[in-house]
């Protein structure tokens, strides 16, 4: 049959399995994780609007506390009868693992969707590979793979079908990102073709066989080695099944729909010698690779393998042509240690019994390697390289191939000329910002095109690993055939440049094949811009021959009131330059489109972008090329010449989007980073930065304490060292009493400022006379200020460091003169979590050991190209790991354990070596006090000077021994940090472990009140009345008060911040906790953009949540019981504002007033009797004596 | 006692007129103005700056940090996306005309042409019994003459009319060089009413931070001077209803309107200070004024000292100012 007509869309492939799978289940549960979560949000959404599942019924959406807790939550879902899914990827998957053995040998039909990443080994990546679903292949759960976003919808539907009739669960996989993000165009199965599929006699048998008092049973029982060998031996009839099960499924659905599947797929020459096997998106590059090859006379073909698990040889051997005398197996996965890669090994042993049992009459040769780990782009050139390899007489085995192996020289070499590439696909690049709405034009532009009677398209978009400023690179294909293609365009027919800027920092126009149209939105006219231009981008438009089109989108786009969305405008222009579409056509279906984006947030945005789409090509302008080149300067190299040599040869190339080409001997082996290169990282990114006004500042550091990227500094000085200053250095006679040859001065790090403005908002001093000026205000960044600030600051970074030992620790004023060890982080511009690790970097950053939980903090902490964490004049500073999402608490404990036991070995030896070393040394190294920090210089000195001892004892076993743990005799400062993802859901259980552990450690949860990092959706710290993904009709529950939790076991430090409110005691409390010889948990209130906030705005609501009382600052001292004074101290007076005057600022709580204003008005009463009940309570604990009796009292035997 | 009232076509129970405040922005508000006697009430107005502006805050905080990174491809689910437009306000207009016994006027407050009239249909299908246009515009563009201002309040009343069927009633400032022409001008355009006056948003100054002020003072009594001399000199001279507002605070002011030649007569801050129930005071103040005068309504005061029925109107025009002066100098 051929292929019916379908309704046609354009989608990603989460979106079309999450379609499928909501269609046909009853209970989802879910948890986020890249690349999954946008599935499990649209179920979640889906539910929110009432959408009903094939069967008319409701789909029951649960969010869990972990992908463990999902698994676990889906399996009693199971047993009680229902039709039950979920999502995930990844560590996710780990997690689900236990479960899945126990699913898979009850027999309980399920499908996991999996959008298949890689799994973190000596780094996380979010990017997609098979090593996740690799890593659970032996659970028992039967693997199907897709290939593309119409496999992803369909085949989703053929898990589904076989799982209920072979009572198998299943992994339906595709690849993360390169087919879960990627938009194309597909035909929608429709609901009656979905009904057909599933069949409700299965249902019922699945509900009859559930857990049911009526005719009870019981399913999970403990065996011994009598019966259980045969009981795993029980279910083999069952997994046999499937793949025929599979099969039939596959062929009902293509008479249904008239699309066709294999278990495997067989394309190319019928008469093929050599022949790829492989899964997921790279099966489709393979496959239009061979056609083209094929039909060039190659006798070469590839298959496709759809049913993974369990492996059917005689279904592989049937579609394998027997004329093949060389195969290659292709995993997107690594398995250290194995012969091969698992599809080679399966295919190895297919073919070796294929040939044994007479089956096949002959071996052929087969090779395996791998491709693509973590997203690594994979394109014909790689696939013909692998064809090419199976020629050679003598084929490389366990080879690579897309990477420069030169350490054990495993890569194949690849002809980057070579491509497929259709001459009538419209190939078309776009570089933008994140924030100019480029990538969300595209996704609006692939659509009106795909929409278009017989067009295709397909939309994939690259995202660098900042989350402000951040470089988007948007690849779409035009045709009119559907595109399969799922590798990044190597030759572009269009090249849009969206910033300026970017021409001075990317190689925008490498793509640009010749004759393309390359379109600037640029500030200069069509007769200045060719100046502007760097050299080698000159030769580029003068050697490609491309047609150059320049237009002020910028502009345009601000005298419309659009400010810095040019996407429209751009848009408009991509149109009419490309002709994919006649232009008025196009303008008329942009208008169309917009009005479709957004007229659900009114009228007003409509017009706007309406204005955006009008006035757009008569600014548009061809620029004359000239013949030869003139510019005077070059695009600058990524990092300066004297850079280190690590960062020249390693993060220079990352930074310069040349990371592919870095070659396997040029990167560290074990995952261990220098710290400190994002200094060398200059992005610029910010149109506006903070100037000084030296005259009117009081230097009281709130400035420097706020800014979330570690840009602005302070030192003072001694007036002589000025002598030298460049012209334009600003200082101040220092305003402290006592230091009258003592100057300060602020310098800021204009290059690295994110524009956010918070610190013009912490300002306090304003002038007298000048309206709206502060000691710090905002200003237009140009060329002037850039070169100025470059030149202060290098004055400014000569100057001694300020001596740590005379700097003042217990005021905000003090802590600006200790220099950040976290700098120019990744985080968004305002993030609210940034000052508060900034802050621990100062106080404690020469001795401070960071354990980091995936999240936020963990990826603007560690996400390369570069590092923020760095080291002090003396070469000292915050050592920093991230193990995972779900152990982050007991990660950092181990660090405390490893501490504390090497300190007492350290200590002991010490003491064996007295004689040696000298008695009085000894004594005093052990002795000593380390609490302030001219204690913990002296230590230092003396630990030094123990050094040198140990040294002169070569050959002494002890004097070694020590040597190797004598770091430890300075006092660690051990910090488990996460957000409240981490804390108050998935490593709740380990979190709670520590803190009962009584260990000398500190424990900071930045709380934004969602999982921020994975796009907003609910944790338990979700307040009451507040919408986010998993909540999208707002949280119906109380977010989990931690605080009091961890005040219940009587001797954990507990403090509750907002640096926003009250930053001195912000800082208090982290001094405190640091001290404090048992576990510390201090719990920080973070503004985020999550919030629906002007990030601008982040500090008057972090006041208006203290005012509110919605966040009450308190701190719980066990340490003060023994001194005799009440241990909980309320740091924040009774609430003066009411909750929804702090509340309905952001767009979390009035998005619900105005979508649902019942629930919202109900929900806003509620929320706000809560906080007045809460903050009574707090009042009573802050009431209560001192003694023992008072936090027992607020313990297990207290009010709670 | 024969309170009722004639305003706009519409029959009041009395003259007096709760006229828009937070007091109304919810149901049970406007219930209590109406338990305490007021005559009909006036909702809340639509700001028409103010829907554009958070329009555009929802686009951009929805959109800030979205596409940007790989991970986060947005931060909100498609639910928070939301139209800040008259759905909510039209939804008490609804409930206030389902639920009060008394006249439900609706109010608009903008200065563009833009918008208006689907916010005003918007209104009549919700039940809105009138609609009270509040033109609001501070023409800072000095190159802007006279005439052009008056045309687009005039611009603004024809396209609001010729949209809906209901009365529609114009709260205009005093600032014209000629008010009573103008008055007569927009009863031309098709007001059924004139309010007069509405106070604008004068800024202040914050000398200590150096800042503008833009918090709204209460009206006072004194302030009513301006608006009685208007009524009065327009009362019975133009074929619209008259309705007087700002300063009212005691029933001796609502009696002053009245014998200028106010139909209506409207409070907003005395409720604000003394709570709904004030209006109860004001209603039964003027009761018991007319019946300790032996009158049978408030007809018979109405207009009583005005321009058209004074013994004197030059006490209305420049004789007023120079009896003040001579008052001054006695």
């Amino acid at each position: 049959m051929a292929e019916k007509q379908a309704k046609k869309a354009t989608m990603d492939g989460n979106t079309a399995v999450a379609h499928i799978a909501y269609k046909v289940n009853e209970v989802c549960a879910i948890f986020p994780i890249t690349p999954s979560s946008p599935m499990a949000e649209l179920a979640d959404e889906w539910t929110s609007a009432g959408i009903k599942n094939i069967w008319g019924n409701s789909v029951s959406i649960q969010e869990m506390q972990s992908e463990g807790g999902a698994a676990g939550a889906l399996h009693g879902s199971l047993q009680a009868g229902a039709l039950t899914t979920t999502f995930t990827a990844s560590q996710g998957l780990m997690l689900m693992i236990p479960n899945m053995f126990k699913i898979a040998g009850e027999l309980s039909p399920t499908v996991f969707h999996v959008a298949a990443r890689a799994l973190a080994t000596n780094a996380l990546s979010i990017f997609g590979d098979h090593s996740d679903v690799m890593a659970a292949r032996s659970t028992g759960f039967a693997m199907l793979a897709s290939n593309s976003v119409q496999e992803a919808h369909d085949l989703a539907l053929v898990a589904h079908a076989a799982t209920l009739e072979s009572r198998v669960p299943f992994m339906h996989f595709f690849d993360g990102f390169r087919t879960s993000h990627e938009i194309n165009t597909l035909n929608m199965i429709p609901e009656e073709d979905i009904r057909a599929m599933i069949s409700d006699d299965l249902v019922r048998e699945h509900r009859a066989r559930a857990l049911n008092p009526e005719h009870p049973v019981m399913r999970g029982t403990a065996m011994n080695p009598d019966v259980f060998f045969q009981s795993r031996e029980a279910t083999n009839k069952f997994h046999a099944a499937v793949p025929e099960i599979v099969q039939n499924a596959m062929d009902k659905l293509g008479k249904l729909i008239g699309r066709h599947y294999k278990l495997f797929d067989y394309y190319g020459a019928p008469d093929a010698e050599r022949v790829l096997v492989l899964m997921g998106s790279g099966a489709d590059v393979a496959r239009d690779t061979v056609r083209d090859l094929a039909a060039k006379g190659e006798k070469v073909g590839v298959i496709a393998v759809r049913l993974y698990r369990p492996f059917s040889a005689e279904h592989l051997l049937a579609a394998l042509p027997e004329t093949v005398k060389s195969v290659a197996a292709l995993d997107r996965t690594k398995e250290p240690g194995a012969t091969g890669e698992p599809l080679y090994l399966d295919l190895v042993a297919a073919l070796a019994q294929g040939v044994a049992n007479g089956k096949r009459k002959t071996m052929p040769r087969i090779i395996g390697g791998r491709y693509g780990l973590s997203s690594k782009d994979f394109d014909p050139s790689q696939v013909k390289a692998v064809l090419d390899e199976l020629k050679k007489p003598e084929p490389k085995n366990n080879f690579t191939v897309g990477i420069n192996d030169d350490v054990m020289h495993t890569s194949l070499e690849v002809d980057h000329s070579y491509g497929t590439e259709a001459d009538d696909v419209v190939r078309a690049m776009f570089y933008g910002l994140g924030a100019d709405g480029t990538v969300g034009a595209n996704k609006n532009s692939v659509k009106i095109i795909a929409e278009d009677g017989g067009r295709y398209a397909q939309g994939y978009f690259v995202y660098d690993s900042h989350k402000s400023g951040a470089l988007t690179v948007s690849h779409l294909r035009f045709g009119p055939e559907p595109i399969g293609a799922p590798y990044l365009i190597r030759t572009a027919s269009f090249v849009a440049c969206h910033q300026f800027h970017f021409m001075n920092k990317v190689d925008v126009l490498a793509q640009a094949r010749e004759g393309a149209t390359f379109l600037l939105n640029s500030p200069f006219s069509k007769d200045e811009v060719w100046n502007h231009l760097p050299r080698s981008v000159q030769k580029q438009i003068i050697d490609k021959k491309l047609k150059f089109f320049v237009i002020d989108a910028t502009s345009a786009a601000r005298e419309v009131g659009l400010g810095s969305r040019t996407n429209t405008i751009l848009q408009t222009c991509f149109f009419a330059l490309s002709g994919v579409l006649p232009r008025d056509e196009a303008i008329a279906k942009i208008k169309a489109a917009i009005e479709k984006t957004y007229s659900k947030k009114g009228r007003a945005v409509v017009e706007k972008n309406f204005a955006g789409v009008d006035g757009a090509l008569e600014r548009l302008y061809e620029v004359e090329v000239p013949d030869a080149v003139s510019s005077n300067f070059e695009r600058p190299p990524a990092v300066p010449a004297d850079a280190p040599e690590f960062v020249r040869e390693v993060t220079g190339p990352m930074m310069d989007n040349l990371g592919d080409l870095i070659p396997v001997s040029k990167i560290p082996v074990d995952g261990t980073y220098p710290t400190g290169t994002a200094a060398w990282e200059k992005r610029n990114i910010a149109d506006e930065v903070p100037i000084w006004r030296e005259d009117l500042c009081i230097q009281c550091g709130q400035c420097s304490f706020v800014c979330p990227h570690s840009v602005i500094r302070s030192k003072y000085f001694d007036k002589a060292e000025l002598e030298g200053a460049p012209g334009g250095f600003k200082s101040a006679p220092i305003n402290s009493r006592g230091y009258p040859d003592a100057q300060f001065s602020l310098a800021f790090y204009v290059e690295d400022c994110t524009g956010c403005g918070l610190c013009v908002e912490a300002c306090p001093a304003q002038s007298a006379v000048e309206p709206g000026v502060k000691a710090i205000n905002m200003t237009l960044k140009d060329e002037l200020i850039v070169a100025d600030g470059r030149k202060t600051m290098g004055f400014f970074e000569k100057l001694p460091v300020n001596d740590r030992a005379r700097v003042d620790f217990a005021n905000v004023r003090g802590v600006q003169f200790l220099q950040p060890l976290f700098e120019f982080n990744g985080a968004c511009a305002g993030c609210g979590e940034t000052p508060y690790v900034k802050l621990l970097s100062q106080l404690f950053g020469n001795r401070l050991m960071v354990a980091n939980a995936t999240g936020c903090s963990s990826i603007y902490s560690g996400n390369l190209p570069v590092t923020p964490w760095t080291k002090d004049k003396d070469g000292r500073g915050p050592a920093w790991s991230n193990s995972l999402f779900e152990d982050n608490a007991e990660f950092g404990l181990g660090f405390r354990l490893a501490a504390d036991n090497h300190l007492d070995l350290a200590q002991s030896l010490l003491k064996e070596l007295a004689p040696q070393v000298g008695e009085d040394l000894v004594n005093a190294i052990l002795t000593a006090p380390q609490i302030h920090e001219s204690e913990l210089a002296d230590q230092r000195e003396r630990v030094g000077a123990l050094k040198v001892k140990l040294l002169d004892l070569k050959g002494n076993k002890a004097a070694e021994s020590l040597m190797s743990v004598v770091d430890q005799l300075v006092r660690r400062s051990i910090w488990i940090v996460g957000g409240d993802g981490w804390a108050y859901d998935i490593g709740y259980g380990g979190l709670d472990h520590v803190l009962a552990s009584g260990r000398n450690i500190n424990i900071l949860v930045m709380d934004t009140e969602v999982y921020s990092n994975t796009g907003g959706q609910a944790s338990k710290a979700t307040p009451l009345g507040a919408i986010a993904k998993f909540a999208a009709a707002g949280k119906r529950t109380q977010r989990k008060d931690l605080a009091l939790q961890a005040v219940s076991y009587g001797n954990v430090y507990v403090a509750q911040v907002a640096f926003g409110a009250n930053p001195q005691q912000t800082l208090q409390a982290f001094r405190e906790a640091e001290a404090y010889p048992g576990v510390s948990i201090i719990l920080a209130y973070s503004h985020c953009i999550s919030h629906g906030i002007d990030m601008k705005t982040g500090l008057s609501q972090q006041q208006k949540a203290v005012a509110s009382g919605y966040w009450p600052l308190l701190r719980y001292d066990p340490a003060l019981r023994d001194v005799g004074k009440a241990p909980f101290r309320l740091d924040s007076p009774r609430p003066t504002l009411k909750f929804k005057d702090y509340a309905y600022n952001e767009l979390r709580y009035r998005a619900l007033s105005v979508n649902r204003p019942e629930d919202a008005a109900m929900l806003l009463e509620e929320a706000q009797k809560q906080i007045l009940e809460k903050y009574q309570t707090y009042e009573e604990f802050a009431q209560m004596d001192a003694g023992p009796d008072a936090s027992r009292a607020m313990g297990a035997g207290g009010k709670f | 006692m024969d309170m009722k009232t004639n305003y706009l076509g519409l029959s009041l129970r009395n003259p007096l007129i709760a006229s828009p405040s937070p007091i109304g922005q919810q149901i049970d508000g406007l219930k209590q103005i109406a338990d305490h006697g007021a005559g009909a009430v006036i909702l809340p107005s639509i700001f028409e700056e103010q829907i554009t502006r958070e329009q555009e805050m929802v686009d951009a905080l929805i959109g800030s940090g979205s596409e940007s990174f790989g991970e986060a491809l947005s931060y909100f689910p498609a639910e928070a996306e939301y139209a800040f437009d008259s759905s909510g306000y039209l939804r008490l207009v609804e409930q206030a005309a389902k639920e009060l016994e008394i006249p439900v006027i609706a109010s608009l407050n903008g200065t563009t042409k833009s918008g208006w009239i689907d916010y005003a249909k918007d209104m009549e299908a919700a039940g809105a019994q009138a609609i009270e246009l509040n033109i609001f515009y501070v023409p800072s563009d000095i190159s802007l003459s006279g005439a052009d201002v008056e045309q687009r309040y005039l611009d603004v009343v024809s396209s609001v009319v010729s949209a809906v069927k209901l009365p529609v009633a114009v709260k205009i400032g005093p600032y014209f060089s000629s008010t009573g022409h103008m008055a007569g001008r927009l009863v031309e355009a098709g007001a059924k009413g004139l309010v007069l006056f509405n106070r604008f948003y004068q800024p202040d100054i914050d000398p200590l931070n150096l800042s503008l002020d833009t918090s709204l003072e209460l009206s006072k009594p004194a302030e009513m001077r301006l608006p009685l001399l208007w009524i009065g000199v327009l009362s019975g001279r133009i074929n619209a209803s008259l309705a007087a507002t700002t300063g009212v605070e005691t029933t001796d002011d609502v009696i002053k309107y009245l014998l200028a030649g106010a139909d209506t007569v409207m409070t907003t801050s005395a409720l604000l200070r003394h709570g709904p129930q004030h209006m109860q005071v004001l209603v039964d103040g003027l009761t018991e004024w007319l019946k300790a005068r032996g009158l049978a309504s408030p007809a018979d005061i109405r207009g009583k000292l005005s321009h058209a029925k004074v013994e004197n109107p030059e006490a209305y025009e420049r004789a007023n100012y120079i009896k003040v002066l001579q008052g001054f100098e006695s």
